[in-house]
């Protein structure tokens, strides 16, 4: 079946090379049979990358080693969800998983907008098929999938333990989800600017792919971080790693697009500023993908060392300078249809979150970057580190903050003085009382970056509930209806309008975590003995005893040994138990003996979490194999030839004296308050994100458009 | 074997979805209809602009006065749209 995967991928690519040129063919001559020609190669390419796919998870799923990518990533005895995930953690996989989504969201755009857009759309596809083709070309060139060994191994070297992680296997297609939907608006803007049909007819075609790409980029973000949290024995689920950063960046300058293009669909303002935000996003987006994979910036989730990052720069560096010559040369057709009428309006307040919002990317950016910047200037590789990224985005985290409050709350075009006191008055008290509640009863006077965002989060949260409670009061006013019944309407009929008010209000219970956690930690790091006890903070914990397994780790991944400890938690009145853990996976590495093989592979921790609404109590364990490695030595000496029985009882004996005779083992205790709001805050913003996303009932709109037609018609004949 | 057969299968399958709509010449794309697209989607954007107008001045972000400037510009312009609407489609206004 190799073979029909490669054919499929070289098909594939000649299907991309033709939907491009059909497309430009018709776009040009105006023939609408070029163009369905060029929208139907979309639609052959997703099915072809869709069988590529579905050929190379089956030779995951049934361990088929002569493929060279699964015996790199795959064993015999990876856990099944593994397994099917184990497809994206290797290069070539995440390619094919790159060319797969974009082609399933280039289809439904295209098919959505078959009957519209009619002489964007044939541009847009050709962009389309140029970024599939450019996948395509990476895989068919350089990277193939579908490559085989002439002879197949016994056993794959098997998953990086580190992926082992359920949040880990969906972040990367949620982050690629991300990236690729962003393809989709670079596309239509593209269009727009060739067709110079630069209205906002292709951003309100393309706004719901935008919200959907910036929800799973979104979402794959979060992941990472709480991956980060649970998996990585570090405690801590964001440090401005390379990779962690090359995520953020497009979705901060898509959260700008996001804002802007509002602007220009009210008002037919920033139409240059708005076709610049996508580009970028999409730049970033591709940067993002370029990083993981490049190794050009060490990072600890960089898996695996590049032969495309040539190729991939290239690409991005014509996406760039393309862009930017097309809106330079199209700038007499992007001028504004209107001016800002007022510095107190909605378009003023977002144009200003949109620089905050750019301003953070290029903060970001330059600190990613400075080791690539410093060793091009000095010849001396240097990083600037997590206190230089907190140093200087914390303020801008705090000013964002704000102006998520005000930037909804006010009308478009212009809002008078008095009419901004009435709707700030009762948001400004609340955030008041906060304050002088959090300096009387709290000590998070000790960090003013956290009083000043605890204060402005509780300002958005009040200025949220105040958008809900008159909105439904107003809308109770006109139609009579119940509170609940007025609510919900108020929400159903303006999705886009209640799903953004959620969204902020998400980013601002965010952001009450991240202030709380990163300000207010503690931490501690210990060598404990079985029976042993320490404090940290109000917390005491006690190493009750050591634990050994063998096989059949808690977290259902695979690994062959687990050494663990079982540790008693109390605090005030409340006693609990956790169980922290290593787990250790056999390397296929011949240079290790037939016992050490077991103990000296990869390992990682399986943290224990106590989960709370005030505070996380998070544990982590290292144990000390010092003392056995002599034992070992000895046992793979004197167990070299024996039959993998005799070995698996060996090993079994010592994991046993490990758990009757376990050294002190290192232990990482952390006390983080409200870190779990970062989750439930995450958690309303994809909620609001999807409701902004969803289509209205087409009859509703079909009512309530009727409605004002017959309005406008009866003012007309008025006239 | 398998790809070389698999290659010339899959290509012929694409061949005949993708080239079967050049069999008929199709009928090039009105201007006025592109245009009427174009205007159907700024109505509905409008009507929404004038919806939010309302529910602003519902909840007090916009005084009695900033709305009844803000709907009558945006109502002249909903109107224009729905004016060059009806003269492409060839319809009398009302």
């Amino acid at each position: 079946m190799a073979g029909v995967g490669s054919a499929c991928l070289a098909i594939a690519l000649l299907t991309a090379l033709y939907a491009t040129v059909a497309s430009v063919v018709g776009a040009r001559s105006g023939r609408p049979e070029w163009v369905t020609s060029g929208r139907r190669a979309i639609y052959c390419l997703a099915g072809l990358c869709v069988a590529a796919f579905a050929i190379l998870e089956s030779a995951f799923l049934r361990s088929d080693f002569s493929y060279a990518l699964v015996a790199q990533g795959s064993s015999t005895d990876t856990p099944t969800f593994y397994k099917i995930t184990a497809l994206w953690a290797t290069q070539d996989g995440s390619l094919l998983l790159w060319a797969t989504l974009l082609s399933l969201f280039s289809t439904t755009v295209l098919f959505l907008t078959r009957r519209s857009l009619r002489d964007i759309a044939p541009w847009a596809t050709a962009v389309l098929g140029v970024v599939a083709a450019f996948f395509l070309l990476l895989m068919v060139g350089w990277e193939n999938p579908f490559d085989t060994l002439a002879r197949a191994p016994q056993e794959g070297a098997g998953l990086n333990p580190l992926l082992r992680h359920p949040a880990m296997m969906i972040h990367p297609p949620m982050l690629y989800t991300g990236y690729v939907g962003f393809s989709v608006p670079f596309a239509f803007a593209i269009g727009a600017l060739i067709t110079r049909h630069t209205g906002a007819d292709w951003i309100r075609a393309t706004r719901r792919f935008t919200l959907i790409a910036w929800t799973f980029l979104g979402t794959g973000i979060m992941l990472g971080a709480l991956w980060s949290y649970t998996e990585l024995g570090w405690g801590g689920y964001w440090a401005w790693d390379p990779v962690e950063n090359a995520s953020l960046m497009p979705w901060l300058v898509g959260t700008a697009f996001l804002h802007s293009i509002m602007v220009q669909e009210k008002r037919g303002m920033l139409k240059v500023w708005n076709v610049s935000l996508i580009c970028a996003t999409f730049a970033l987006a591709l940067l993002g993908t370029f990083l993981v994979r490049s190794g050009i910036l060490n990072s600890i989730h960089a898996f695996g060392a590049s032969t495309i990052g040539v190729q991939m720069l290239v690409f991005i560096g014509c996406v760039v300078a393309l862009s930017a010559g097309l809106i330079v040369a199209r700038l007499p057709d992007l001028r504004s249809d209107a001016r800002l009428d007022s510095l107190l309006s909605r378009e003023a307040f977002f144009l200003l979150n949109n620089l905050v919002l750019v301003g953070l990317c290029l903060v970001i950016m330059w600190g990613t970057f400075f080791p690539l910047i410093s060793e091009a200037i000095t010849g001396t590789e240097a990083s600037v580190g997590p206190p230089w990224f907190n140093r200087l985005t914390t303020p801008i985290a705090i000013v964002l903050v704000l102006l998520t409050g005000i930037g909804p709350v006010l009308a478009w075009r212009r809002v008078t003085v008095s009419a901004m006191r009435r709707i700030l008055l009762v948001p400004v008290l609340v955030a008041c009382g906060a304050l002088v509640l959090l300096l009387a009863l709290t000590d998070a006077s000790q960090s003013i970056p956290s009083l000043l965002m605890f204060t402005f989060v509780a300002f958005v949260l009040s200025v949220v509930g105040q958008e809900f409670v008159r909105g439904a009061s107003a809308r109770r006013v006109m139609t009579g209806e119940s509170w609940p019944r007025a609510l919900a309407r108020l929400i159903g009929r303006n999705r886009r309008r209640y799903g953004g008010f959620l969204v902020h209000a998400g980013i601002a219970v965010l952001f009450l975590g991240v202030a709380a956690s990163s300000a207010f930690l503690q931490q501690r790091d210990v060598r404990l003995s079985p029976g042993q006890t320490v404090k940290v903070g109000d917390y005491k914990i006690s190493y009750d005893r050591p634990t050994a397994r063998l096989g059949g780790d808690a977290g259902g991944t695979g690994a062959a040994i687990a050494l663990g400890a079982v540790m008693r938690v109390s605090r005030g009145g409340e006693t609990y138990t956790l169980h922290p853990s290593r787990n250790y996976y056999a390397t296929a590495d011949p240079s290790k003996g037939p016992i050490s093989r077991f103990f000296e592979g990869d390992a990682n921790s399986e943290v224990a979490i106590r989960w709370g609404l005030r505070r996380d109590f998070w544990l982590a364990v290292r144990p000390d194999l010092t003392s056995f490695n002599e034992a070992i030595a000895r046992a793979d000496r004197k167990f070299a030839d024996s039959p993998p029985q005799v070995q698996a009882i060996v090993i079994r004996t010592l994991t046993e004296l490990y758990r009757q005779k376990a050294p002190p083992a290192a232990f990482r205790a952390i006390v983080s308050p409200l870190v779990t709001w970062i989750w439930i805050g995450g958690a309303i913003a994809v909620f609001g994100a999807l409701l902004a996303a969803w289509p209205s009932p087409e009859a509703r709109l079909r009512r309530v458009r009727s409605l004002y037609a017959a309005r406008l018609g009866r003012e007309l004949s008025r006239a | 074997m398998d790809y070389g057969l698999a290659l010339i299968l899959l290509a012929a399958i694409v061949a005949a979805v993708v080239l079967n709509p050049l069999k008929t010449r199709g009928e090039p794309e009105r201007v006025e209809l592109l245009r009427i697209e174009e205007l159907e989607a700024a109505k509905e954007a409008k009507y929404r602009e004038i919806r939010d107008a309302e529910l602003d001045r519902g909840m007090g972000k916009l005084s009695q006065e900033d709305w009844r400037a803000v709907d009558r510009e945006l109502r002249a312009e909903a109107i224009e749209i729905l004016q060059e609407l009806d003269r492409l489609e060839g319809r009398r206004p009302g």
